[in-house]
């Protein structure tokens, strides 16, 4: 069996949700060992064992929330001396590509980013990657071992085994050399009723919401329907709405069960975020948006119009049932 | 204070991108300067205009990647370097940070600000590859960099607002388009820019071996496309099929 570690990034003690999804894949792949560093990083570990890790590698020293990337390097090399794992797998978020990024140059093996998929072939890894924006999709195979791959978060649907993972303590020293990037503080800007990446149902706006003033529009269909509002890059960038509710390439990746994109053209950049959503409908003035050929439903109509009577109906028949 | 600004030659976003047979870039194609690094070369330009120095651009790609060089030279970078090398063709992260190391590693640079990731690969990885190799320490998705002395002090993006980081140069900054609104080139810039020193270097020229690619690019396939559904005309009964769909994906 190979050896396949996952490595669960943690953030203010709790585990990021892309490494459960990613434990789907890895337990296909070979025997797991998950590795947490930092504060919760015991009680993730043992979380990435129900979902399949059959052993677990944790250390809960504060250095590892202090300072970004040094140290968590520092011991997955020192690990990687000791295990010599067949493969190496991170979640495509920034602490993760920060560490994966310095520890490939560390053992000068390079590494396979932005994937959506990864999978055994020939003996090696090999992993599925978008490139332009979403438009072309790459077989990459990784030549170094051990492959280092970065999967895409909602890549992968988490399930629990029912498993539990032998949880080791992870001795580790960390010179004071790599204790160099400090946070020295967290700032909340926005905060969601809803998460955007665990919500059932995800309404975006893009420019055809014609300006910030029309985003509460979007705010009470998501209330009546108990989702979240993402938006475009476009209106990001034009800054109508703060970069936390962007989905994209640049921003978060979803997959709810139903996707609401209105005043969306659907450029590779955004549909790349959300194109594995269950069902997408679309909402846009244009016919011949992009986003109308992948839409399960596309409305071809006034926005500005169609959401407020959404809402009202969706309230109507909420209000029935 | 020496800034370095890494840029690169992407394919015009604007365009549709035509692959070669070997899964290469048809570089001669549209192409311009990665619109992330023209953020870069702009914070970069600010930090200079506050701080004094040197504003230093380095890429790796083609000769003609000096058009990328040269357009960022006419916003007000100083110089530029060019490692342009038949061995580099296909790069990947890895041997690409190998040989932008080795070109920065003999400037010297205070700060080496990067973009975030390329538009047209994406993969985000030369900027920490790039850090462990020059051994320096990295703040990352940055949309605000402050600088008092040797002290760097970063607001770096995150998922629900940002957090704070600090360190001491030399320092790799990554940074988002967040971070500055680049500035056009004026004519005299365009003009001034012409006799700007862009060096060219090879591999042999840095004691870099291309050696054995990390990764390789086996197949390249349009991505899945999802089935187009119906398009309707909003004739006053789009809000009920709306209904009916939010109704059978159970999310009403």
């Amino acid at each position: 069996m190979a050896k396949v570690w996952v490595y669960g990034e943690m953030s203010e003690g709790k585990l990021n949700a892309t490494a459960a999804e990613i434990m789907a894949r890895a337990r296909e792949l070979g025997d797991v060992t998950a590795i947490t560093l930092g504060a919760g990083a015991k009680a993730a570990a043992a979380l990435l064992g129900k979902h399949g890790a059959k052993s677990a590698y944790a250390n809960e020293d504060p250095v590892f929330d202090e300072f970004l990337a040094e140290p968590a390097t520092d011991a997955l090399a020192d690990l990687h001396e000791k295990e010599s794992p067949d493969l190496i797998l991170f979640s495509f978020t920034s602490d993760s590509r920060d560490i994966a990024g310095r520890l490939a140059a560390r053992l000068g093996v390079g590494l396979i980013s932005n994937a959506s998929e990864v999978g055994a072939k020939n003996g090696g890894f090999t992993a599925k990657v978008p490139y332009f924006g979403g438009a072309k999709v790459a077989s990459v195979r990784a030549n170094a071992r051990p492959a280092i791959v970065l999967i895409r978060p909602k890549s992968f649907e988490a399930s629990e085994t029912g498993g539990t993972a032998e949880i080791k303590e992870l001795t580790v020293s960390i010179a004071d050399g790599s204790k160099r990037a400090r946070v020295v503080e967290r700032v909340v800007e926005a905060s969601e009723k809803v998460k955007l990446e665990d919500a059932k149902v995800v309404i975006s706006g893009g420019r055809g919401m014609g300006g910030p003033d029309n985003f509460p529009l979007l705010e009470e269909l998501a209330g009546a329907l108990g989702g979240a509002v993402g938006a475009s890059r476009a209106v990001v960038d034009a800054g109508w709405v703060p970069y936390s509710m962007q989905v994209g390439q640049t921003g978060k990746s979803v997959r709810p069960g139903v996707y609401i994109a209105v005043g969306i053209s659907g450029a590779m950049q955004h549909t790349v975020g959300m194109k594995t959503s269950k069902v997408i409908i679309a909402i846009n003035k244009d016919a011949e948006a992009p986003i109308m050929k992948m839409a399960d439903l596309g409305v071809v109509g006034d926005a500005l119009k169609i959401v407020p009577a959404l809402t009202a109906a969706v309230k109507a028949k909420k209000g029935k049932s | 204070m020496k800034i370095v600004v890494t840029v690169k030659q992407v394919p015009d976003p604007n365009s549709s991108h035509v692959l070669e047979a070997d899964n290469t870039l048809g570089r001669d194609k549209e192409v311009v300067l990665d619109p992330g690094d023209e953020c870069g070369i702009e914070e970069g330009l600010q930090l200079k205009e506050a701080h004094g120095g040197e504003v230093v651009l380095v890429s790796m790609g083609p000769e003609r990647a000096k058009d990328a060089i040269r357009k960022g030279l006419s916003m007000g970078a100083d110089r530029g370097i060019l490692i342009t090398d038949a061995n580099l063709s296909g790069a990947d992260a890895y041997l690409t940070a190998r040989a932008l190391a080795a070109a920065i590693k003999a400037e010297q640079a205070d700060i080496v600000i990067c973009g975030t990731e390329s538009y047209d690969g994406s993969t985000g990885m030369v900027p920490p590859i790039l850090a462990e190799l020059l051994g320096l320490p990295q703040l990352t998705f940055a949309k605000k960099v402050e600088i008092d002395g040797s002290k760097v002090k970063v607001n770096r993006q995150t998922a629900d607002g940002h957090m704070v980081l600090e360190a001491t140069t030399p320092v790799l900054i990554t940074v988002t388009a967040a971070i500055a609104e680049p500035r056009y080139a004026s004519l005299k810039g365009i003009m001034a820019a012409r006799s700007k020193e862009v060096k060219q270097l090879s591999l042999g020229d840095l004691a870099v071996e291309a050696g054995e690619r990390a990764e390789t690019i086996e197949a390249m396939a349009d991505a899945e496309a999802r089935k187009a559904g119906a398009v309707i005309e909003d004739d006053g009964t789009a809000v009920d099929q709306i209904v009916k769909v939010l109704a059978d994906a159970k999310v009403l």
